[in-house]
This record gives structure tokens, C-alpha cells and sequence, in this order.
């Protein structure tokens, strides 16, 4: 049962909104919801629009969409920030996303490149600097596959022709050079980012091997939306090749530029964040025919549900594969319920995060008996309400792109036992006296994803939530006697 | 006397360098100390003072030597005739870069150095056609220029120009000090060229400070990269520009413009004939149309 009653949570929404003037309670109402299973999603939340000036929003920017979160994990690719230098340097290795292979040589993940751009830059345009920028990466890292150019803000105002530099650098060096427009101030948080990101993948990148022979087979699938963060598509990647089936490409973490362009030639494209790469899927649905179905890889129960969706595709030897992986891991899922569940059961979940997590890790709280009592999103549009209204509780909050003051409102009055959110938030929560995690990062982390997995994040919930720290602090506020610990310390 | 900071605007080939090295001239004639500070990138505001092709600007220099940071005044300003001062914003060639934020970066520069010396008595800012964007509209911002000129004529594009400039001072004005101080008239020879400009100055709550007549001394001057002044002293052509200088001195007439409605600047350009009554019936119509 939820938290609160339906009653309690709508007169709670209101309390909220009650601080701001009357323009921006008009606005934020329609972002903030009650979970009601018979309602349309559309009707009952607004997503995707412009935040309110003034609040402290948690969303980021289109650059941060297409670099930090499609573009940059893919490995044996230089991703050149294209611009001022704090863009590519805050976004420099920060989302965790592993690789294999050696930094600076065969693969650039937490390398920053830059044009460093300067007053001049912008006066006379960075065109040249980044042709010479392209020249001196060829010869100082040979053996990359690939560069893209990664637009900061000032390349859409001063109308620099990446393009065309683009254009002739691929010429010259015969490799593939990628502009993406991703200009920070397009749209209104990351997600027009994924958009530009993926359209630039299937207009550079997508038809490259089309004429190219292709070794296939009939169980060829790739894995989209996985960014490998703490090595998550490593943990998602075994279980799928238990059951028979071939990775021909993780898209993008630990991801390479070859397997993006051999990805036309599989049977299935396997989503998991549907957010930041439908746009990708439907492409390759459109142009070459293939299938793609959404799947969840947190929690034992998500993950069965998950494998046996994904065999419908294919005939009976995946079929028996993936029941033979399910019972495989069933005593190992078992053995971490049964130690976890105990500790955790009943516990109160608030998240906040960005592209699938809001919904796609509610199974695994489930699994360990804990329930999610609100959730939102960064960035999410109408589709991704849709898919979460089904998965959350009768009643429990929804709240899109939630402003700071909102979230710790919520927090103070439904006060759940946990909350999962970004770095932004973890301390404020913290010094509230509340358990926390990231679950952008994992909190250095992970992997979530697949039955390994689970036994970290079960693990992982249990030491942050039933950390002793928790009971040896008593903050001020709920001490009878105010005056006396800090006469005793004096 | 304290330093007078002027911008001059106006249409594009209109001729606001060529006037506003002139109006220079005759001011350093006069004893004024005086600076220019071309905000163009193409750098062609003070070939007259200086006898030049055009000035190495601001930008260029900053662009050789790393960042604008790393020059100095003397490298970027020049001394012509008179003693006037010269600088060149400089900027990109057409169709890369920021042009506008060239402008603000070498303004910036010019301040910080310290180029705005007390014993100076004008600056003239000699800015691009168009405003387009904020880059161009640096010099009439706070603590920059206060007086406004509009370079105009009596064609009907050049009076549009002027009155959109009119309305960009509004929006500063508003914020600043900036006011508008007259409209110069550099003649095309256009018929009731003078009454058209100074029915348009008074709609704009302003005066024609000055007629200039057109005369082909100028671009014999010109020819010889010099204005009329230094070229021929003597000519009639060369005692306008006095005059103008002489009234811009005295200039006391600074307002908040009233900038007019398209209507009300039509009307007044088919009061003076310069422009037709439209036929409205015939908008819209394609040919067969109007044969049937």
C-alpha cells in the first residue's frame, strides 16, 4: 500500500505549490501527479517543456545529451567538445561508463579533446582550429576509428560549418568524422540532445557497411541504451549469450564504431533505455525491417520477464535458452532475497532520475520487498509516463523535472526510508538524515543490470539503508533537550 | 571640456565613414582632440584620417598574438591627421565568426586600456550599416556613447534605416543615457531632399543638424585616401563639413527619439512623391487574375 492515501498525497501537491506566485503554481501543477491506474497519461502529468526561471532544475543540456550520454561512451572514437574547454572537461569521464582497452591509444573514453576556444575563436569562427584539432589528433592518436564533433553553445551562434570540416577530414584521413549540432541551448534538457545524437548516428554512421559482407547468424541482436555504466551491459551482455543469442553490438557503452555500423545487419534490437535511443530503433525498424523490443534488466523478477520476452522473437533453442538461464541463477536470486529481503522489507523508495531508471528499477525494490512511493523524471516526454504509470503503486507521486525545493517538500512529508537521486541532491538528503543513493553512477557502483547485478544492488541498499551511521547521529531537531549537547560540548 | 562620446549610424553605403572623417577633421581643425573607433570588420573608418588602405584592427592583432589580452595600446592605435586618433575593431571576413562580439571584445579592450584618456574631447564610434545584433549595438550601451548621429538621405531605404535605428536608441535610451542628436543629411541629390529629412527629423522629435550637398571634391579626396579638409582647405565642400562640425560642437538637441509607425513613414514618403499610393486591389493577384 502506498504511502499516503490519494487524499493525503493530491492535498500534498497542493501544499507544496501553495509558495510559488500564481503564473508558475499554474505551470508546475501540471507537472506533479497522482498515480491513478485508470487515468491516460497524457491527461494526468505534462512532460518535456521549459523549466521555470528562478527554480533549481536538475535537468542538463543537449550537448550533455548527445556528448555525455550517446556519443561520448563509444570507445575507439574521439568525441571532440567543440568549443569553450568547461564543457568537455565537467563531462570527462563522469558517468562511469567501462571499456575495455587502453586510454590514449586504442580507446578515449576519459580523454578530453577540445578547441579550447578563445575570444578570437569566436570572432573570426573555429573552423580552421578544428581542422588543425582533427590533423593533430590523427597523428597523435592514430588508431582511432573516428571522431565526432560535439557542438557547445557558441557554434550555433557564430554558424561555424562543421560540416564541412567534417566533410573533408573524412576525405583526407578516409575515416568517419561526424558533426552533431547539440548545441547546449537547443531544446529544453538532454533529451532533444539523444534526438540530434541519434539522427546524426543514422545519417553519418548507420548505411556505412550496408554494401559490406556480414557474417550472421539467426540469433544476432544488439543491445541499445545500455551505457555500461559500473559494466552494466557486461552483466546484461552474459546472460543473453547464455541463452544462444549473439551481441553483435552494445550501443554505446564499451561500444565501438563498427559495431554501430554492423547493427543494420542483426535480427532484434534490444532497448533498454527507450528514451535516449528509440529515436535509433525506429530507424532501423523503418529502413531495414528490424524489430525492437524494450526490456528490463534490474531485478530477478524484470529480468525472467525480460529473457522470455526477448525469446518470443526466436525459435525454441533460444526459447530453452532462456529458461535454462532463468533457472540457472534461480537459487543463486533466491539466496540474495532471502538474505536482503528481511532487512529491507517494507521499505519506502523516492527517485528522481533521467532516462529509464524511474520506472526500471521499481521491480528490483520490489524484489527485495521495498516499495517506490514516488518517482519522476529529468527529462522524460509522454511515452515514458505511460510505461511508468502501469509499473507504480495506486496513489504514489509523479512528479516531472521537479524543482529542489519541491523534492524536499515531498521527501519531508512522505519521508521514505531511501532516496535514489543524482550527486546534486545526495548531500541534501544526506544531512537530512536520510539514506541515500545515486543512481545515475551507482555511487561508484554497480553493475545493476542482470542477475549479477541484482546481488550489488541488493547489497548496495542494504549497507546504505541499514548503515549504523544512521542511528548514532540524532540531529538537533529531535533532541527533547535543545540547549544541553551544546552546553556539554562547551 | 569633458569627453563627448558619439555614435554614427545609418544605412549602409550611405556614407557615414566618409562623413564622419570629415566631421573629424574639421573638429581636429578646430583644435579638438578627437579619436575614432571603427566598429566594422571591414576596417574602413579611418583610411581618410590615416592615408591608408586599412588599419591593422584590434582583432587581427589579437588573432596573431593569441588572445586580445596580450597587446598593448600602441600596437593598436594609430595617430593621422590632426592628431586624431585612430582604431579599427576589426573582424572576421563575411560569413564566418561573430562580428558583433569583435566589436565588444576590442571596445572592452580600448576601455581597459585606458585608450578614453581625459584629454580627449570627442570619440566618434563609426558603426556597421545594420544593427543585427547586440554586438553592433555595444557603443550606444551605458557609459559609451550619449549622442547619436544617423547618417540618412532621401531615399526611401535610407529613411527606413534611419527610423529603425531610431527605435533601437529607444530601447537604450530607456536603460541609459544614449539620446539621439540629430540627422545628418548626406545628400543624393533626391528632390526636396532638405524638407523630406527635416519633415523626418521632427516626426523623430529631432532636427537635420546638417545638409550636405553632394560634390565630387569628396571623391577626389577620397581617391587620395584624404578628406576634403587636408585635401583642399579652400574648397566650398571642405566649409560644410566645417559647418557641421561647428554645429555638432554646439549641439545641445538631445532627445529620446519618437520613432514612427511603417504607415506613418509612408505617408510622409508619398507626401514628398517619393513613393506611390498603393493599389491594395491588386495584392495578392497573380497576372491571370488580373487580365481576367
Amino acid at each position: 500500500m502506498a504511502a499516503l492515501t490519494r487524499e493525503e498525497t493530491e492535498a500534498l501537491i497542493q501544499e507544496v505549490l501553495e509558495v510559488y506566485p500564481e503564473k508558475a503554481k499554474k505551470d508546475r501543477t501540471k507537472h506533479l501527479a497522482v498515480n491513478d491506474h485508470e487515468a491516460n497519461a497524457k491527461k494526468c502529468i505534462t512532460s518535456n517543456r521549459k523549466s521555470l526561471p528562478g527554480v533549481m532544475t536538475i535537468r542538463g543540456c543537449a550537448y550533455a545529451g548527445s556528448k555525455g550520454v550517446v556519443w561520448g561512451p563509444i570507445k575507439d572514437m574521439i568525441h571532440i567538445s567543440h568549443g569553450p574547454v568547461g564543457c568537455g572537461q565537467y563531462s570527462r569521464a563522469g558517468r562511469r561508463n567501462y571499456y575495455v582497452g587502453v586510454t590514449g591509444i586504442n580507446a578515449f573514453g576519459e580523454m578530453n579533446f577540445t578547441s579550447d576556444f578563445q575570444e578570437r575563436d569566436i570572432v573570426f569562427g573555429g573552423d580552421k582550429k578544428l581542422a588543425k584539432l582533427i590533423d593533430e589528433i590523427e597523428e597523435l592518436f592514430p588508431l582511432n576509428k573516428g571522431i565526432s564533433v560535439q557542438s557547445e553553445c557558441p557554434i550555433g551562434l557564430i554558424g561555424d560549418d562543421i560540416e564541412a570540416v567534417s566533410k573533408k577530414a573524412t576525405a583526407k584521413f578516409g575515416k568517419t568524422v561526424v558533426p552533431v549540432r547539440c548545441e547546449g541551448f537547443r531544446g529544453v534538457s538532454q533529451s532533444l540532445g539523444h534526438h540530434i545524437a541519434n539522427d546524426a548516428i543514422r545519417d553519418w554512421v548507420i548505411g556505412n557497411r550496408d554494401a559490406k559482407e556480414f557474417a550472421s547468424t539467426p540469433y544476432d541482436v544488439a543491445i541499445i541504451g545500455d551505457y555500461n555504466i559500473g559494466g552494466d551491459a557486461w552483466s546484461s551482455r552474459i546472460l543473453l549469450e547464455e541463452m544462444g543469442l549473439r551481441v553483435v553490438a552494445q550501443w554505446s557503452g564499451d561500444g565501438t564504431l563498427a559495431e554501430m555500423e554492423n547493427t543494420p545487419k542483426v535480427k532484434l534490437n534490444l532497448l533498454h533505455c527507450y528514451r535516449s535511443m528509440n529515436y535509433i530503433s525506429r530507424h532501423m525498424e523503418e529502413k531495414y525491417g528490424i524489430p525492437w523490443v524494450e526490456y528490463n534488466f534490474f531485478g530477478p523478477t524484470k529480468v525472467e520477464e525480460s529473457l522470455r520476452k526477448i525469446a518470443t522473437y526466436f525459435d525454441d533453442t533460444i526459447k530453452e535458452g532462456a529458461e535454462r538461464v532463468i533457472a540457472k541463477y534461480k537459487a543463486m536470486m533466491d539466496a540474495v532475497i532471502a538474505k536482503y529481503r528481511p532487512r529491507l522489507e517494507g521499505k519506502k523508495v523516492m527517485l528522481y532520475v533521467g532516462g529509464l531508471r524511474p520506472r526500471h528499477v521499481i521491480g528490483a525494490y520490489e524484489d527485495l520487498g521495498m516499495e517506490v512511493v514516488g518517482t519522476g523524471y529529468e527529462f522524460a516526454h509522454n511515452d515514458d509516463y505511460e510505461r511508468t504509470v502501469k509499473e507504480m503503486g495506486n496513489a504514489t507521486l509523479l512528479y516531472d523535472d521537479v524543482t529542489g525545493f519541491e523534492f524536499e517538500e515531498f521527501v519531508k512529508k512522505v519521508k521514505p526510508d531511501l532516496v535514489g537521486s543524482g550527486i546534486k541532491e545526495k548531500f541534501i538528503f544526506q544531512k537530512m538524515g536520510i539514506p541515500f543513493r545515486q543512481m545515475h553512477s551507482w555511487d561508484y557502483s554497480g553493475p545493476y543490470h542482470g542477475y549479477d547485478g541484482f546481488a550489488i544492488f541488493a547489497r548496495d541498499m542494504d549497507m546504505t539503508l541499514n548503515n549504523p551511521c544512521w542511528k548514532t547521529q540524532t540531529p538537533p531537531w529531535k533532541k527533547n533537550d535543545d540547549a544541553a549537547p551544546l552546553a556539554a560540548a562547551a | 571640456m569633458a569627453l563627448r562620446q558619439c555614435a554614427i549610424y545609418g544605412k549602409g553605403g550611405i556614407g557615414k565613414s566618409t562623413t564622419t572623417q570629415n566631421l573629424v577633421a574639421a573638429l581636429a581643425e578646430m583644435g579638438k582632440k578627437v579619436m575614432i573607433v571603427g566598429c566594422d570588420p571591414k576596417a574602413d573608418s579611418t583610411r581618410l584620417i590615416l592615408h591608408s588602405k586599412a588599419q591593422t584592427s584590434v582583432m587581427a592583432l589579437a588573432a596573431e598574438a593569441g588572445s586580445v589580452e596580450d597587446l598593448e595600446l600602441e600596437d593598436v592605435l594609430s595617430v593621422g591627421y590632426g592628431g586624431v586618433k585612430c582604431v579599427e575593431s576589426g573582424g572576421p571576413e563575411p560569413g564566418v565568426g561573430c562580428a558583433g562580439r569583435g566589436v565588444i571584445t576590442a571596445i572592452n579592450f580600448l576601455e581597459e586600456e585606458g585608450a578614453y584618456d581625459e584629454d580627449l574631447d570627442f570619440v566618434f564610434y563609426d558603426v556597421l550599416g545594420d544593427v543585427v545584433c547586440g554586438g553592433f549595438a555595444m557603443p550606444i550601451r551605458e557609459n559609451k556613447a550619449q549622442e547619436i548621429y544617423i547618417v540618412c538621405s532621401g531615399e526611401m531605404m535610407a529613411m527606413y534605416a534611419a527610423n529603425n535605428i531610431a527605435k533601437g536608441i529607444v530601447k537604450y535610451a530607456n536603460s541609459g543615457g544614449v539620446r539621439l542628436a540629430g540627422l545628418i543629411c548626406n545628400s543624393r541629390n533626391t528632390d526636396r531632399e532638405d524638407e523630406l529629412i527635416i519633415a523626418l527629423a521632427e516626426r523623430l522629435g529631432t532636427q537635420m543638424i546638417h545638409f550636405v550637398p553632394r560634390d565630387n571634391a569628396v571623391q577626389h579626396a577620397e581617391i587620395r585616401r584624404m578628406t576634403v579638409i587636408e585635401y583642399d582647405p579652400t574648397h566650398k565642400q571642405a566649409d560644410e563639413y566645417r559647418t557641421l562640425a561647428r554645429k555638432v560642437f554646439e549641439n545641445k538637441k538631445f532627445v529620446i527619439p519618437t520613432p514612427i509607425e511603417m504607415e506613418e513613414l509612408e505617408e510622409l514618403l508619398m507626401e514628398f512623391g517619393i513613393m506611390e499610393q498603393e493599389d491594395e486591389s491588386i495584392v495578392g493577384k497573380t497576372a491571370s487574375e488580373l487580365a481576367a
